[in-house]
């Protein structure tokens, strides 16, 4: 029996509870992480399919390190280069998938919601390993995680999540985790990068980047694409660079003990200056430990290994 | 043949009438309406229905649809439409130009109505596209394409972008005394957006169209209309703002009228919390705010007529990803239940403005005949069970298409026949026994 009985799609439709649960199981696992032999036999004889219709090297791995410390079989479907590009749909590539019998999926897609178009297709549980816009619910975890092991707690913390929230998919995940685990959240960045009507979510919004982290206990910084300069939501990355960068001084702004967390890949010395990105404030290295740790209580919890997790 | 309908509620909007009474068919055009037939005119032999409990009503006249004929018969034909659209009540339809060719031309419009003659179960009244190939640069033959039958001019699911060529157009319009009906909606703003901007759009990751896009359009074309005098009408308006224009312009007098849809008066954005695809079309469904504003505006006659827009889609067109889905939905099945169920049995509007809204206000709208039960018209009669219960399911549609989100929904009245020139084309009326044939 499986102690998550639910795909993981997003977090706006997880209990505290539920959270609390997968960070307590990410805990444990982060020490199998820390011996000498990471493997245990947990998992031994499940399969788990990463289908990654949208590269994203990193998430993959740390998919594939979870499920391999876990001895679950891990086969990737790598689908930019294969049948997704012959046109075939999605609901096919599934229904063929789902005829493979894999016990669980972890999708990465461009498209928000495909997590949740893939769970209706499939007998297998879904893991969402970011959707569109939408969510990316590990990456959530994974940042509540770091927070919780520098900070002991979440409850009664103050987050800022700077930059692009309106194309954030790591922004919306942490709203709804954060929140629900007992932290305030503030939402900082240019209006025309706020989604519309975001004042109605739990937050509190700011478009002034020093009101906007001052007394913060967390900073996490977004990573800006260029394409939105393209796109006319802001006038140059320059100009981003010195209005919502988050360097040194205005970090003054928040609190002595601040952490700077980043999901990655950051652009040094464009929404983040490389003194904060590799500063001792930083814990974007952690964070990808914590990862690892986070994928593989989620495999854990929703496969149900048959062995303790701990592997005694 | 004769054919009697007896004792049933006969509501006729336009010529105020609304009485128990009966309703005589004599070689397709109707030869009496009203309380009891004069036995004088009762023969041997007529075929007498009893409609005592049911609405008898003028054909009720959808004045936008998609039919998909020619270029996309895979989603629904001149045919399955028309039967989809006898099904739900109707006795005529006026599909929208954006067919593959596009209907822009006298050769197009031409096709359309002979298709529909050899095919259709009801009538059909063509439109003619705006600008040649739907592509917004260079108007259409409009009066070459008015000869040839087409009613109205349109831009439907090609707005018209440009102020200079919808004045144009509209002055053209005016010239040839067609009315243009138009789809408000500023492309820049919506660019890649898939459903209503707001906080549901934010909470699912998915680019939203803002309801300013809608409101901009509204307002530029009834400053046109004012400007060039061409009769306007608004195709499915959805927001609150967009229907309070129409209010202000009515109230200066302008030509303006509008329609909306079930979807408008009945979805919010939050349908789409899921991700179902089904509750996809443009524009998109609104808020709750916006759903009120509608049947507001349908109430005090702000909104004319009520239209369905629909919008048939293959299976696959709306199986996959949100993004990725057609935008539509079909509309002819359902609409009635959702009209009477959400407008009439919820008390917004009464049953004969209803009928009104479905009848002949799109007939006068268009200027085509029809939408009444005047003696000697052509007798084109819906006959509607105001109660009756039944369970959407779009597994016994007549459409070809399939994409509805009201699947499930128990409705409350539906059409039980519909008679178009005299002929049923849908449903099983029950003969009056015997002995009440005569008098
Ligand atoms: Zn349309």
């Amino acid at each position: 029996m499986s102690a998550l009985n639910r795909n993981i799609l997003a977090l706006r439709e997880m209990s505290a509870d539920e959270i609390q649960l997968i960070l307590d199981q990410a805990q444990e696992m982060k020490e199998i992480l820390s011996r000498p032999i990471k493997k245990v036999p947990t998992l031994r004889g499940k399969s788990v399919v990463t289908l990654f219709f949208e590269n994203s090297t990193r998430t993959r791995m740390s998919f594939e390190m979870a499920a391999k410390t876990l001895s679950a079989d891990v086969t990737g479907f790598a689908a930019s280069t294969s049948s997704v590009a012959k046109g075939e749909s999605l609901k096919d590539t599934i229904l063929t998938l789902n005829a493979m019998k894999a016990d669980a999926f972890v999708i990465r897609h461009s498209a928000s919601g495909a997590a949740h178009f893939i769970a209706r297709h499939t007998s297998a549980r879904v893991i969402n390993a970011g959707d569109g816009t939408h969510e990316h619910p590990t990456q959530g975890l994974l940042d509540m995680l770091t927070i919780r092991q520098h900070k002991g707690t979440l409850r009664g913390l103050t987050v800022a999540i700077v930059g692009d929230i309106a194309h954030s998919r790591v922004a919306r995940s942490n709203v709804w985790g954060l929140t629900k685990m007992g932290a305030k959240v503030r939402l900082v960045g240019p209006r025309t990068l706020l989604p519309a009507d975001v004042e109605q979510l739990p937050v509190e919004v700011h478009t002034d980047l020093r009101r906007g982290i001052s007394g913060c206990d967390v900073v996490n910084v977004l990573r800006i694409q260029m394409e939105r300069q393209d796109a006319g939501l802001f006038p140059s990355v320059r100009e981003y660079a010195q209005t919502f960068g988050v360097n040194r001084s205005v970090l003054r702004e928040a609190k002595p003990d601040v952490l700077v967390m980043h999901p990655g890949p950051m652009n040094r010395g464009i929404e983040i200056t490389p003194d904060v990105a590799d500063g001792e404030f930083s814990v974007v290295t952690e964070q990808v430990t914590n990862g690892v740790a986070v994928r593989m209580a989620l495999l854990y919890l929703l496969l149900g290994g048959s062995n303790d997790a701990s592997g005694h | 043949m004769r054919l009697v309908i007896k004792g049933g509620r006969i509501i006729d909007p336009r010529n105020g009438l609304d009485t128990v009474g009966d309703l005589l068919v004599e070689d397709g055009v109707i030869a009496w309406c009203g309380q009891h037939l004069p036995d004088a005119m009762a023969l041997d032999g007529d075929v007498v229905f009893d409609a005592s409990g049911l609405i008898v009503a003028p054909g009720l006249i959808d004045m936008h649809v998609h039919l998909r004929e020619p270029g996309f018969e895979y989603k629904e034909t001149i045919e399955s439409g028309g039967r989809a659209a006898a099904a739900g009540g109707f006795t005529a339809v006026v599909p929208m130009p954006n067919t593959n060719p596009a209907t822009d031309n006298r050769a197009m419009v031409e096709f359309v109505a002979r298709r529909a003659r050899e095919t259709s179960p009801v009538r059909v009244w063509p439109t003619v596209a705006a600008t040649r190939g739907n592509e917004n640069e260079l108007m259409s033959e409009i009066a070459d394409a008015k000869e040839a039958g087409a009613v109205a001019v349109t831009d439907d699911a090609f707005p018209l972008q440009s102020a200079e060529l919808t004045r144009r157009v509209m002055e053209y319009c005016a010239t040839f005394d067609l009315p243009l009906l138009t789809h408000c909606e500023d492309k820049t703003m919506t660019r890649g957006g898939v459903m209503n901007e707001g906080l549901v759009s934010t909470l699912m990751g998915l680019k939203g169209m803002p309801r300013a896009a809608e409101e901009i359009q509204v307002a530029r074309n009834i400053r046109l209309a004012e400007l060039t005098g061409c009769r306007l009408h608004i195709l499915h308006i959805s927001t609150a703002r967009s229907i309070e224009l129409v209010r202000e312009a009515k109230r200066r007098g302008v030509s303006v009228t509008c329609e909306t849809c079930p979807q408008y008066f009945t979805l919010t954005d939050e349908s789409a919390l899921g991700y179902d695809t089904m509750v996809k079309c443009s524009p998109p469904v609104r808020t709750a705010e916006d759903v009120d504003a509608v049947r507001a505006g349908l109430a005090d006659g702000t909104i004319d007529a009520i239209a369905t827009d629909h919008a048939p889609h293959a299976a696959h067109e709306k199986e996959c990803e949100f993004q990725a889905a057609a935008f539509g939905m079909v509309g002819l099945e359902t609409a009635l239940g959702l009209v009477l169920t959400r407008l009439v049995h919820a008390g917004v509007i009464g049953l004969a403005d209803a009928i009104r809204k479905m009848t002949v206000a799109p007939a006068s709208i268009l200027g085509i005949p029809g939408g009444h039960l005047s003696v000697q018209s052509p007798a084109d009669i819906t006959i509607i069970d105001p109660d009756e219960r039944w369970t959407v399911d779009p597994e016994a549609f007549q459409s070809r298409a399939r994409n509805t989100p009201f699947a499930g929904w128990e409705l409350r009245g539906r059409a039980v026949a519909t008679i178009v020139g005299g002929q049923i084309v849908h449903g099983d009326l029950v003969r009056a026994p015997r002995g009440r044939v005569r008098a």
